[in-house]
């Protein structure tokens, strides 16, 4: 029986990895969710915007590295990250303009325009692997952890560690401030609240002046930021690969709609629910068990639930339950 | 198609948003010309229907002055509703003209019409359900860029209920206070003229009398009121002009005296 050192174990194995993935998948969530409350459809094409704001990050990343500019124990990614946020957004508008805009003018049934974003992704898809290929990238640089494993030994006297990454601590900051910035937006400016409005009932929003268009221009801007973050991130922690960002979409749309589509609060909270189950089940438990119960009682196995190649059928089944017993969502989003 | 199979993936709700997009088509709308009509407000010989559907209205003709109230009555199916569409520019009219206050303003869309003075309240989804009643009245004034807490202050005097519960999202009112919120929403553009498509649908005669009792006190600022009302005999009792609606048809027109008195409208349409 070792209390502390289980307790070390699971946050050094779990808690904190679920958190960072957790920040990850909110703010892909929350760019699903606006589409859905304003352009109202499920956007395919989010897991490659992704995964194109990254590859734009990316190839900045790189220039700033080649001309020695560096943010010191900081990656240096994140300078580079208004790049990228400017490259996606130039990509959604240009895409809304020749190809979303006509569909609008329609007013096509939503099931075609979800059609219509899976052609994107495909687009999107080509593009992103035409620039920079299909390999992994690793772009991170600075200061590989903040606490790392040995000095927390040292420092603690445990046989655990514990090992904080720096895109960890990043991600977990970098997130809190977006969403912050994200609800005063919507809660406080004029801008925010007519998009909410739009988002609530489109015919009223029109006839108290609302323009459409410019809700939707500022909709873009908005998910190509959240997009471009929650990629980098993703990319900082783990690495970059185009098709890990394609199976994104599957995590992501779990999360949102746990949460409740349409539910900017839903989407945070659904995003950490799916990473928490989706780490805690992947994980081999058999280390804290075996500090907590005593050693006759030790398991033999690894205690592992699901193999990691199996870590999809997590979010499958959470969302399956979900839409069978609160089809809204958590915190009741549009749907039904 | 209309298998039962035609609609199945819109009707998926994970994918697809039920609340699908407005029916409103934003795009269009010409300019406004000088008008010879006399009324403030007036839609005169209107003929027209929803998209390429037959005709709904037949020359049909409304108008209402300040200091009015004017209520469009008549049975089901008589166009009363889309008489009142017809005036804001939500179908598409094959003859007539609409005119406000000297313009002619028959080829505007329904956003110009409110940039051009026109408060509109409609039947259903009148509010913004998931904001609370104050940012209700905020979107309402959204076209200002002046200050509007002035405005905001008379439609508290007018609706006090409102005042209380402005950090309350609106979509948790009772049905009399939302249609309170509807009617607010709609003045806080400052309107010249304020449209009402059944303000008591589905509010209990208590606060239907409420309900009555407040459009006078709007009236009494002066502002012209045009109203589609299901209740005749009490909305013709507040009424300074009635026009009762038949098959899209004026059928009979005059004060809402008048009408009360008139053997042959209370034979058909007030029982009596």
């Amino acid at each position: 029986m070792d209390l502390l050192n289980a307790l070390v174990a699971l946050t050094n194995f779990v808690v904190i990895p679920a958190a960072a993935y957790g920040a990850q998948l909110a703010l892909g969530a929350l760019g699903v969710t606006l589409i859905y409350g304003i352009l109202r459809f499920s956007n395919f094409a989010h897991g490659d915007t992704m995964a194109f704001g990254t590859m734009a990050t990316i190839l900045t990343t790189w220039g700033l590295q080649a001309a020695g500019i560096g943010l010191g124990p900081l990656p240096t990614a994140l300078l580079a990250l208004p790049v990228g946020i400017l490259a996606t957004s130039a990509l959604l508008l240009a895409t809304d303009r020749m190809v979303y805009r006509f569909y609008r003018a329609q007013k096509a049934a939503p099931v075609i325009l979800v059609i219509v974003s899976m052609g994107v992704m495909f687009v999107y898809n080509g593009l992103t692997r035409f620039f920079i290929g299909v390999d992994d990238r690793t772009f991170s640089d600075g200061e590989r952890f903040i606490v790392s494993a040995r000095d927390f030994r040292d420092w603690s006297g445990l046989d655990e560690a514990l090992a904080i990454k720096t895109s960890q601590l990043i991600t977990l900051v970098t997130a809190v401030v977006v969403v912050a910035a994200l609800f005063w937006f919507l809660n406080r400016t004029r801008t925010g609240k007519s998009m909410r409005a739009f988002s609530d009932n489109e015919d009223l929003a029109l006839l108290s002046g609302i323009s459409p268009e410019r809700v939707v221009t500022v909709t873009w801007l908005l998910v190509a930021a959240l997009a471009t973050v929650a990629g980098t991130l993703y990319g900082l922690d783990k690495s970059f690969k185009p098709f890990t960002y394609f199976q994104l979409l599957l995590p992501i749309f779990a999360a949102a709609i746990v949460g409740g589509l349409g539910s900017p609060l839903g989407a945070i909270v659904g995003g950490f629910i799916i990473a928490f189950s989706e780490v805690a089940v992947t994980y081999p438990l058999r280390k804290i068990i075996g500090y907590l119960v005593p050693e006759s009682l030790e398991p033999g196995g690894l205690v592992q639930l699901l193999a990691t190649e199996y870590k999809f059928a997590v979010s499958f089944v959470i969302l399956i339950v979900v839409l069978i017993f609160r089809p809204t969502g958590l915190f009741r989003g549009k749907s039904v | 198609m209309s298998d039962a199979y035609s609609d199945r993936g819109n009707k998926d709700r994970s994918i697809a948003n039920p609340d699908g997009q407005g029916s409103i088509i934003p795009e269009g709308g010409g300019t406004a010309k000088p008008s010879t009509d006399t009324a403030f407000l007036a839609g005169v010989d209107m003929t027209g229907g929803y998209g390429r559907g037959a005709d709904i209205l037949h020359d049909c003709t409304v108008s209402v002055d300040p200091g009015e109230i004017a209520v469009i009555v008549g049975p089901n199916g008589a166009g009363k509703s889309t008489a009142m569409k017809a005036i804001f520019g939500m179908l598409h009219l094959r003859k007539g003209h609409v005119s406000l206050d000297g313009q002619d303003i028959t080829a505007l869309s329904p956003q110009d019409r409110v940039q051009a003075g026109m408060g509109f309240v409609p039947q259903v989804k009148n509010i913004f359900t998931s904001m609370t009643v104050e940012e209700n009245l905020e979107m309402g004034a959204f076209i200002r860029r002046d200050d509007i807490r002035g405005t905001m202050e008379q439609v508290y005097e007018l609706f006090p209920i409102l005042k209380d519960k402005r950090r309350q999202p609106a979509g948790e009112l009772s049905g009399g206070q939302r249609q309170q919120v509807a009617v607010g929403r709609a003045l806080m553009t400052k309107p010249k003229v304020l449209m009402l498509d059944e303000p008591t649908a589905g509010v209990s005669p208590i606060v239907m009398d409420e309900l009555f009792d407040r459009i006078i006190e709007v009236s009494r600022t002066g502002i012209p009121i045009l109203m589609v009302e299901q209740n005749a005999r009490q909305a013709l009792n507040i009424a300074d002009k009635g026009y009762v609606l038949v098959q899209g048809r004026n059928a009979f027109t005059g004060t809402g005296k008048e009408l009360l008195a008139d053997p042959e409208v209370r034979k058909s349409f007030l029982g009596g």
